[in-house]
């Protein structure tokens, strides 16, 4: 029982970082219906920008993650602006492999500066208590609370505010709302900035969790983090949330009870038995064909 | 040189179009170039000499043996291209897991050879005849687990299915992970090197052949029509579940080909050699080289393998420039070098007689 | 009869988008649908061409007087037993060659097997040759055998509503669906598009669903109207009838439509 907990815990903590990452793929995609491939590179130079920050003005943890957020929310838009937005009008696979190349871009550009795997310093006091048997670090727990708080920030301003309410208005159209005034070309930069800027984050707290960065990091979490955005139903962002606790659980219970060797395979399993129920995702909808 | 001529007529097609006009070289070395593949009888006079060469060069050395090897990769790769090109240029699905049957058709080759059959099949002249069997096992092996990828494909499309290839690509890796008897995530050392010049020459051009020839067909017009609308197609007669079955199997199946002769080629192959950034690789192979273009695909596999070794010199830097010219070539040319055209060469003559109207309006423009 | 539906209904969620709609088509009759927009006209052909499963009801198709249930076949199995049509928005294969356009939808027409397809062998040469003749007629006939090789997108408006019709007729339909032929049409050429219709249905010997908003050409070409508001049936007889019946006009003046 104690175990199941400590585990829970753990989940918790890995959960909350591929929903930060989750979030970001479903935002782009819900907005321009694409898929941006280099999502999980950008979750990497947050890391990067982080440890860079971290080492050169040795501030605490808020100001490192702010101008972490900051620096690739800045990043996110220039790949937007350059790399993307020529191709609006082009096939949608065209953007898919831009991205893809940017991806591989900012990866080896940041092998070339960093060909090492860098251990990243701790900027969080690690103070672990034990509760009942179970060990919780206070970085866990800021970990959680961070997310949790990013998460809920973030449901707020797609939902309450004008520019959620403008964000919402172009995924849905992009002929006519143009023509209300809504500035699309505007909103898709803000969409990208939060997007990616929120992948910033979960770099830096995934390099405070797990503190050895290399520049290839991003790949398999990117991936794992889109499959999250897929399983909630991709568009969607409460989805988006939800998936990533699902499969941080998922990966983590597998190597709690089985040989952590079968953590991919059970994971991706349940994710081909999940999308054959509900091929659209726990909370996505089937955009209605009309014939 | 265009049969399919491509529709984007955005901006920047136009100024190529308009500077090509405007230059009299490459006018005149277009022209040539349209001679040239206006020469159908120079294909199988050059499909010889490429099979006579592939002969001559292993033998006598005309190149050394690293450029042999690449010159086998880019056979291997234009397989795989080809092969994925039909699933994501043709059908217009986005496949993201081609190193999965890759890996079925390696996995399963190498296992032949390495612990099934027996050595002295693998000797002699005998091998002549083992050799292409154990790759079209390997091909028949991967074909089979492609038709399991075809069933979701009736329900579901697009972005959701390119997360089911994608899952795919993983379950294998990870399964061979898990499998101790097959080398675990260890991989399986010291297979032999049957995999020679003239047999990778050769199953490319099958490879080649036979997906031109199911692409020039009903079922190949199915395959186009579903990419277009899948609706207006089923509404149209088209059987698009045996169209989907057939597509899928025939892409994996010279997948497994291409593994096959992959790993007889590197000799080692382990779960990790497999993995998406396999499969991204030839991604960016077919939509270098243009999606729903057999000649794209060829060009593609080429340009790519050969630019990364040519770039080799620049070490790190050039897994910096390559992404970059390939990010660059989408901005200007979205649809890849080729997009949708096709070189006249590969298509068969009964085609060509009707385009020929047509042929006359935009010859000079590509 | 050549076509028969029984209290057909059909629900999306807990709308129902048609209920209890009965029609007993006969062989040769040219039959329109009408109805205020959202009335469930095109769901009835979807239901009828097997892009929705009906959810209940019965559509019986006879088959030299043989009835075959439609429900539960797959759109493809519809339209190889006879049933073909064209779509309120145009929905050709844009990026492919009109002669593509026209091959594709005689696809269950070629006789030769995915081996010899692979392989270029066996029928398949003289099936393809079969099968583009065929195509190149049928482009003769309707006057597009210009464009054979020029993409669909590429056509003039008029000529890719034309071309879907051609389309279709490849699939050698006994019965024709047209939805909406008159929509995006000049009203100085439906007189033309009435003498279109009733040519092919004379040349094809067709018989004919349609399904229209343009009343001019409604009361000219059909025999017998049915009229949709809410997935219900309304009225149905003669042309001039529904001109007269209150609940028609009711139905359609609350819309705002012109009658």
């Amino acid at each position: 029982m104690i175990y199941i907990l400590q585990q829970s815990l753990n989940a918790l903590q890995l959960g909350s970082i591929y929903a930060l990452i989750a979030l970001g793929y479903t935002m782009v995609y819900g907005i321009l219906t694409m898929i941006n491939f280099a999502h999980g590179d950008l979750f990497m130079v947050g890391a990067f920008f982080g440890f860079m920050a971290a080492l050169a003005f040795k501030l605490p943890f808020i100001p490192t993650l702010l101008i972490s957020m900051i620096g690739v929310g800045l990043l996110g838009v220039a790949i937007e602006r350059v790399a993307y937005k020529p191709l609006r009008q082009a096939p949608r696979v065209s953007a898919i492999i831009t991205a893809l190349g940017v991806g591989i871009f900012l990866e080896n550009l940041t092998l070339v500066f960093y060909p090492y795997p860098q251990s990243v310093p701790q900027l969080l006091q690690n103070i672990t208590w034990t509760i009942g048997g179970v060990t919780v670090s206070s970085l866990q727990i800021i970990i959680i609370l961070m997310s949790l708080g990013l998460m809920v920030l973030l449901d707020f301003i797609v939902r309450r505010t004008m520019v959620g309410m403008a964000m919402r208005a172009v995924s849905w159209d992009k002929t006519i709302v143009p023509l209300m005034g809504v500035p699309v070309n505007l909103v898709i930069s803000i969409t990208f900035a939060i997007g990616t800027s929120l992948g910033g984050a979960a770099g830096v707290m995934y390099s405070q969790a797990f503190p050895v960065i290399d520049p290839y990091m991003g790949i398999m979490i990117g991936w794992k983090a889109f499959i999250s955005a897929v399983v909630g139903g991709i568009g969607n962002i409460r989805g988006a949330m939800i998936g990533g606790f699902i499969l941080g659980g998922v990966e983590i219970m597998v190597a709690a009870f089985l040989p952590s060797t079968y953590r991919d395979f059970v994971a991706f399993t349940l994710l081909l038995v999940l999308l054959i129920f509900r091929p659209y995702g726990i909370l996505g909808q089937p955009r209605p064909q009309k014939v | 040189m265009t049969t399919q001529p491509s529709n984007d007529s955005s901006k920047s097609k136009l100024s190529w179009s308009a500077r090509f006009a405007q230059s009299p070289l490459l006018l005149r070395i277009a022209q040539a170039w349209e001679a040239l593949l206006a020469r159908r009888w120079l294909l199988p006079v050059l499909l010889v000499i490429g099979l006579a060469l592939s002969f001559l060069i292993p033998q006598f050395r005309l190149v050394n043996e690293y450029v042999q090897l690449i010159m086998m990769y880019v056979g291997i790769n234009i397989i795989m291209t080809i092969s994925l090109n039909l699933i994501n240029g043709y059908m217009g699905e986005f496949s993201v897991g081609h190193a999965g049957f890759m890996a079925v058709g390696a996995y399963i080759g190498a296992l032949l050879t390495t612990q099934v059959l027996p050595y002295a099949w693998l000797e002699g002249p005998l091998v002549m005849i083992v050799f292409p069997l154990i790759v079209l096992a390997g091909g028949a092996g991967a074909a089979l687990v492609g038709l399991l990828v075809a069933v979701p494909s009736f329900r579901t499309r697009g972005d959701y299915l390119a997360i089911v290839t994608l899952a795919f690509n993983m379950i294998v890796k990870s399964v061979i992970e898990n499998i101790e008897a097959i080398g675990g995530p260890r991989g399986i050392p010291g297979i032999d090197k049957l995999t020679t010049m003239p047999w990778v020459f050769f199953w490319t051009v099958l490879a080649v052949w036979v997906i031109r020839n199911f692409i020039y067909s009903n079922f190949g017009r199915g395959v186009l029509s579903l990419r277009e609308d899948e609706i207006a197609s089923d509404l149209m007669s088209v059987n698009t579940r045996q169209v989907k079955l057939l597509a899928f199997v025939l892409s994996s199946f010279f997948a497994g080909i291409g593994g096959a002769l992959f790993a007889h080629l590197l000799q080692f192959i382990s779960p990790r050699v497999f993995d998406i950034i396999k499969s991204t690789d030839f991604l960016i192979m077919v939509y270098l080289g243009g999606i729903g273009s057999i000649g794209g695909s060829v060009l593609g596999a080429t340009i790519y393998t050969v630019l990364l070794e040519v770039l080799r010199p620049l070490q790190v830097w050039r897994f910096v420039l390559m992404p970059l010219l390939l990010v660059f070539l989408m901005l200007y040319r979205p649809r890849g070098i080729m997009g949708l055209r096709e070189f006249r060469w590969f298509v068969p003559n009964s085609e060509l007689l009707v385009g020929k109207k047509k042929e006359v309006g935009n010859a000079a423009a590509d | 009869m050549l076509l028969q539906t029984k209290s057909l209904t059909h629900y999306f969620g807990g709308l129902c988008a048609v209920m209890d709609f009965n029609l007993d088509l006969q062989p040769g009759e040219l039959v329109g649908i009408i109805g205020p927009n959202g009335a469930g006209k095109t769901t009835v052909f979807n239901l009828i061409t097997g892009v929705y499963k009906a959810s209940q009801g019965s559509i019986q198709f006879f088959n030299n007087g043989q009835a075959v249930e439609l429900v539960g076949l797959r759109p493809n199995q519809v339209t190889a037993l006879g049933i073909a049509r064209t779509f309120q928005n145009i929905r050709l294969f844009r990026e492919l060659t009109v002669l593509d356009n026209v091959r594709i939808a005689a696809f269950n027409q070629v006789g030769y097997s995915p081996w010899e397809a692979l392989l270029h062998l066996g029928r398949f040469r003289s099936e393809e040759t079969r099968i583009q003749n065929y195509a190149l007629e049928l482009l003769e006939f309707f006057k597009l055998h210009d464009y054979a090789s020029e993409l669909a997108m590429n056509l003039p408006y008029g000529l890719q509503r034309r071309l879907e019709i051609a389309r279709a007729m490849a699939t050698r339909p006994k019965i024709l669906l047209l939805d909406e032929p008159a929509a995006g049409i000049n009203p100085k050429e439906i007189d033309r598009l009435m003498e279109f219709i009733a040519w092919i249905r004379q040349e094809f010997d067709l018989t004919i669903i349609l399904i229209e908003h343009q009343m001019r050409l409604v009361m000219n070409i059909c025999e017998r109207l049915k009229v949709l508001d809410f997935g219900k049936t309304i009225a149905e007889g003669l042309p001039v009838e529904i001109q007269n019946n209150s609940e028609v006009l009711e139905a359609y003046l609350g819309e705002g439509d012109d009658l």
